[in-house]
C-alpha cells in the first residue's frame, strides 16, 4: 500500500493547489511550507524560554537567599512607569493580533495600519523604559559592582544584586523588544510590497508568535520586579 | 531470512550506472567558489562542516600531542607551566565545542537526514547554511582567544576563576555562546524536518534508527542549549561589568554557576553519544546483514537517554552540592545505564548469527561496542557516592571520559565517515589500509588511557602540569599511546584523501543497506532523489543481494512489492 513508485508527487515541482511565489523549492505544498514554518517558530519560542529560564532561576535563588533585600530595593523601581509600560505592550500585543487577522483576511491598509501600531507601540515602551533606566543611573541604583559608591572589593551592597538581576532581566527583554522592532519592520515593508494574502501569511504569523512571547515574559518581569512585597 | 533469487530477475532500471540518468551529481551541479559559499544543499553545507570540523579535530589533537608530551616527564619537559593551562583548556574546549558536538549531527546528519527521510532538504535551508556560518565565526572567536591572553580555565569556564584570570575568557565564551546558536539552529532544522518532510510511507517506526538518535539529539540541543547561552552571558557580564551573579566577592553564587553550566553541559554528553547510538545501529544491522534486533526499544531508549539526561547534572557537583542532593543525583545517574544498557544488549543479539563482514567501518562499530562499554562500566564507578569521592578530579574521571567521548563517539564518528564515503563523494577507498588504521586506532586509544584509570585510582588529579616520580611510568606509556593513535588517525587520513584522488568508483550502494540515502546515485543529485525512493523497513538487509560484477547491492525482485514491515525470523 505504500509502494513509492506509484505517487510521484515528490518530485514533481508545481503540483501544490497553492502555486505560490514564496514557495520554497524541497516543499511540496504551501501547507507543508507552513507548518514547517510554525513548528520551527515554536522550537525557537522554546529555546527563549529557557533562555529566560535561567535569569528566572537566578531570581528565584537569590530572592530566596535575601527576601528582605528584593522587598526593599523593589520598592525603589518606579511602579507607575512600569504599569504604563505593561499597557503599552499588552496594546501592542493587540495590534499584532489584529495583524494576523488582516493578513488572513486579505486586509491590505488594515495590515499596515496594525503593524505600524505595533512598531510604535514597541518604540514607546523602549523609550518608557530609557527614562526608568536614566533615573536609576542618576541615583546609582546600579548592579552590584556599581552600586552606589561602594566599589571597593569585598565590600558590596545586597541592593546591588536585586539591580543586578533587574537590568540583567529588562536588558535582555529589551533585547528582544528591539529584534521584534527589527522583525516587524520587515514585515510592514513586505506587507507594503503587497507580499501577504490569504494563501500567504506565515512570516506575519511567525512573528506574531515570537511578539506575543516578548510580551508574555514582561508579564511576568512586571510582578516579579516591581511588585515584590 | 536469506533470499536467492536467480540473476535474471533484477529489476534493470535499479542497476548501477543509469541511475542518475545523466544528471551531474551535487559536488559538479555548479561550480565555483561563489557556489559553495552561497549554497542552500544540505549535502554541500555537511561537506563544509565535514572539513571544518576535521580541522578543528587535527588542531585539538595536536594540542592534545603537546600536553601528552609535556607530562613525560615529572617536571617541566616542553612548555611553561602557564603554556601547559592553556593547551589542555584550549584542548578540551575545541574539541567539545568545534569538534565532537557538530561532528555527528552537523557534518554527517546534515547530509544524510533529508536522504534517509526520503526528503530534498532539511526545512530552513538557509537557517542551516546560517547555522554553518555561525559555527565559523565562534571558531574564530575561540580559536582568537588563542591569539589575544589565550585561555586557561578549563573548557568548563568555572567562576570565579574564570572571572579573575588575566585570559581571553570573554573572546571564548563569545565564540561558545555562538557556536550554542549554530547547534540550536541545526536542532530546531532537524526536529521541524522530520516532523514535516517525511514522504509518504515513511512511518516514525519506519526511520532508521540514525534518525531517531538525531532527533532525540536536536531536543536535547533545543531544550538545553539556550540555558549554556544564558549561563555565558551572565559570566561575559560578570567579567566585563561585575554584576555579582557568579563572583563570591560581589555577593554572587559560584556553585549556582556549576548548576547552570552542567544543567546544558550534562545533556551535552548527549548530544555527542546519541548520535553515535544511532549511526551504530545502522553499521552493526548492515554489515551483520540482519535486521536490528529490538528496533522499538531502540527508538524508545534514544528518546528514555534524551529525557533522563536531564535529570542528572548533579552528579558533576557531588563534592560541592548537599548530600541530599547528592544522594538523588546519584540514584539517578544510575537510571541512565538502563536504556544504554537496552542498546548494548539490543546491538549484542543483531551480531548474534549475523553474517558479519569486517569491513572498515564494522570494525569501527565493533571498537565502539567494546570501548564504550568500558566508558559506561567505568561511569557507575564515578555515579557511586562513595567511590566518586575517592576517584573524583583525578585521571579516572579523565579516562572515563575520553572511553565514552572518544572511544565511543569518535569511533562512530570514524565508522560513519568511512561508512558513508562512497556516498560522500562517490569513491571507494582501500579496505586493507582502512582496517589497518581502525586497529591501530583501536590500540593506541586502549594504550593511551587505560593507564589513566589506573593512574587516576592512585590518586593522580587531573590538570596537574608536574607530578610525583611513581606516577611517571604510567604517564609516560600514556604518551606512548598517543603517539601510537596519532598514527592510526593519520593513516585514516591518507587512506580518504588517497581514495578522493586514486578511488575507484563507487556503486549506489556498496554495502547492502535498506535505509534510503543508499537507494539514489553516489555521489547524489542536487534533489537526492531521481525517483522516489522505495520506503520499506529500514532494516530489511535480506532483500538487497549483492551483484558480483559491479559490487553493488540490488533489490531482488521478489523483494520488490514487499512494503509491509517485514516479520523478521532468523
Amino acid at each position: 500500500m505504500i509502494a513509492g513508485a506509484e505517487h510521484s508527487t515528490h518530485a514533481v515541482a508545481g503540483s501544490s493547489t497553492h502555486a505560490s511565489p514564496f514557495r520554497a523549492h524541497h516543499f511540496e505544498t504551501a501547507e507543508q511550507q507552513s507548518a514547517a514554518a510554525r513548528l520551527g517558530m515554536w522550537l525557537f519560542l522554546v529555546t527563549e524560554i529557557l533562555f529566560f529560564g535561567g535569569l528566572f532561576v537566578a531570581y528565584a535563588v537569590f530572592r530566596t537567599l535575601h527576601p528582605d533585600v528584593f522587598v526593599n530595593s523593589a520598592a525603589l523601581l518606579d511602579t507607575t512607569l512600569g504599569g504604563i509600560n505593561t499597557v503599552v505592550l499588552l496594546f501592542s500585543s493587540l495590534t499584532m493580533a489584529w495583524a494576523v487577522r488582516c493578513s488572513q483576511l486579505g486586509q491590505q491598509r488594515g495590515l499596515v495600519l496594525c503593524l505600524s501600531l505595533t512598531i510604535a507601540a514597541a518604540t514607546l515602551f523602549l523609550c518608557v523604559k530609557g527614562i526608568e533606566y536614566y533615573h536609576k543611573i542618576e541615583e546609582g541604583h546600579l548592579w552590584v559592582s556599581q552600586y552606589g559608591d561602594a566599589t571597593d572589593l569585598g565590600t558590596f551592597n545586597r541592593e546591588g544584586t536585586f539591580f543586578s538581576v533587574y537590568f540583567a532581566m529588562t536588558g535582555l527583554h529589551a533585547i528582544h523588544i528591539i529584534a521584534g522592532i527589527g522583525a516587524i519592520t520587515w514585515l510592514l515593508v513586505r506587507s507594503l510590497r503587497g507580499h501577504f494574502s490569504p494563501q500567504y501569511y506565515t512570516p506575519v504569523d511567525v512573528v506574531g508568535l515570537y511578539w506575543h512571547l516578548v510580551d508574555l515574559v514582561w508579564i511576568f518581569l512586571f510582578p516579579l520586579l516591581y511588585l515584590v512585597g | 531470512m536469506s533470499v536467492t533469487i536467480p540473476s535474471s530477475t533484477r529489476i534493470p532500471d535499479r542497476v548501477w550506472p543509469d541511475q542518475n540518468q545523466g544528471a551531474p551529481d551535487y559536488l559538479r551541479n555548479s561550480r565555483g567558489i561563489m557556489s559553495w559559499i552561497y549554497t542552500l544543499d544540505h549535502k554541500r553545507i555537511g561537506v563544509m562542516y565535514l572539513c571544518g570540523i576535521l580541522a578543528s579535530f587535527l588542531l585539538g589533537g595536536i594540542m592534545a600531542i603537546l600536553v601528552r608530551t609535556e607530562l613525560l616527564t615529572p617536571g617541566p619537559t616542553v612548555m611553561t607551566a602557564d603554556t601547559y593551562n592553556h593547551m589542555f583548556t584550549l584542548h578540551g574546549a575545541i574539541m567539545t565545542f568545534l569538534f565532537i558536538i557538530p561532528s555527528i549531527p552537523a557534518a554527517l546528519g546534515n547530509f544524510i537526514l533529508p536522504m534517509m527521510l526520503g526528503a530534498k532538504d532539511v526545512a530552513f535551508p538557509r537557517m542551516n547554511l546560517a547555522s554553518w556560518y555561525l559555527w565559523v565565526f565562534g571558531a574564530v572567536f575561540l580559536i582568537g582567544s588563542m591569539a589575544l591572553n589565550g585561555l586557561d580555565t578549563g573548557w568548563t569556564f568555572y567562576t570565579p576563576y574564570s572571572t579573575t584570570t588575566n585570559s581571553s575568557v570573554i573572546a571564548a565564551t563569545l565564540g561558545v555562546f555562538i557556536l550554542g546558536f549554530s547547534s540550536i539552529f541545526t536542532g530546531i532544522n532537524f526536529i521541524a524536518t522530520v516532523h514535516t518532510m517525511r514522504p509518504k510511507g515513511m512511518t516514525w517506526f519506519r526511520m532508521p534508527l540514525f534518525l531517531w538518535s538525531l532527533y532525540s539529539t536536536a531536543i536535547i540541543q533545543v531544550l538545553a542549549t539556550p540555558v549554556l547561552g544564558i549561563t555565558l552571558l551572565l559570566l561575559i557580564a560578570e567579567r566585563a561589568l561585575g554584576i555579582g551573579v557568579f563572583d563570591p566577592e560581589l555577593g554572587g553564587d559560584p556553585v549556582l554557576y556549576q548548576h547552570f553550566f552542567w544543567f546544558y553541559s550534562h545533556p551535552a554528553v548527549y548530544i555527542m553519544i546519541l548520535p553515535a547510538m544511532g549511526l551504530i545501529s545502522e553499521l552493526i544491522s548492515t554489515f551483520s546483514r540482519t535486521p536490528i534486533f529490538g528496533y522499538r526499544f531502540m527508538c524508545y531508549s534514544a528518546v528514555a537517554i534524551a529525557f533522563l539526561g536531564f535529570l542528572v547534572w548533579g552528579h558533576h557537583m557531588f563534592t560541592s552540592e548537599s548530600p541530599m542532593a547528592a544522594v538523588i543525583f546519584s540514584a539517578l545517574t544510575f537510571s541512565v545505564s538502563i536504556p544504554s544498557g537496552i542498546k548494548i544488549f539490543n546491538w549484542l543479539a543483531t551480531l548474534y548469527r549475523g553474517s558479519i563482514s569486517l569491513t572498515t567501518p564494522m570494525c569501527f562499530a565493533l571498537s565502539f561496542m567494546l570501548l564504550f562499554t568500558i566508558g559506561g562500566l567505568t561511569g557507575l564507578f564515578l555515579g557511586a557516592l562513595a567511590t566518586d569521592i575517592h576517584l573524583h578530579d583525578t585521571y579516572f574521571v579523565v579516562a572515563h571520559f575520553h572511553y565514552v567521548m572518544m572511544g565511543g563517539t569518535l569511533m562512530a564518528f570514524l565508522g560513519g565517515l568511512f561508512y558513508w564515503w562512497p556516498k560522500l563523494f562517490g569513491k571507494m577507498y582501500s579496505e586493507f589500509w582502512g582496517r589497518i588504521s581502525c586497529f591501530i586506532i583501536f590500540v593506541g586509544f586502549n594504550w593511551t588511557f587505560f593507564p589513566q584509570f589506573l593512574l587516576g585510582y592512585q590518586g593522580m588529579p587531573r590538570r596537574y602540569f608536574n607530578y610525583e616520580e611513581k606516577y611517571q611510568f604510567l604517564h609516560v606509556t600514556s604518551s606512548t599511546g598517543a603517539f601510537f593513535m596519532g598514527i592510526g588517525l593519520f593513516i585514516s587520513a591518507g587512506v580518504l584523501i588517497h581514495s578522493l584522488l586514486k578511488g575507484r568508483r563507487a556503486p549506489d550502494n556498496p554495502w547492502g543497506a535498506a535505509t534510503l540515502e543508499w537507494q539514489t546515485s553516489s555521489p547524489p543529485p542536487l534533489h537526492n532523489f531521481t525517483d522516489d525512493p522505495i520506503v520499506t523497513e529500514p532494516y530489511a538487509v535480506a532483500e538487497f543481494e549483492l551483484e558480483p560484477d559491479t559490487g553493488n547491492y540490488i533489490r531482488t525482485e521478489e523483494a520488490q512489492p514487499r512494503n509491509q514491515l517485514v516479520e523478521t525470523s532468523p
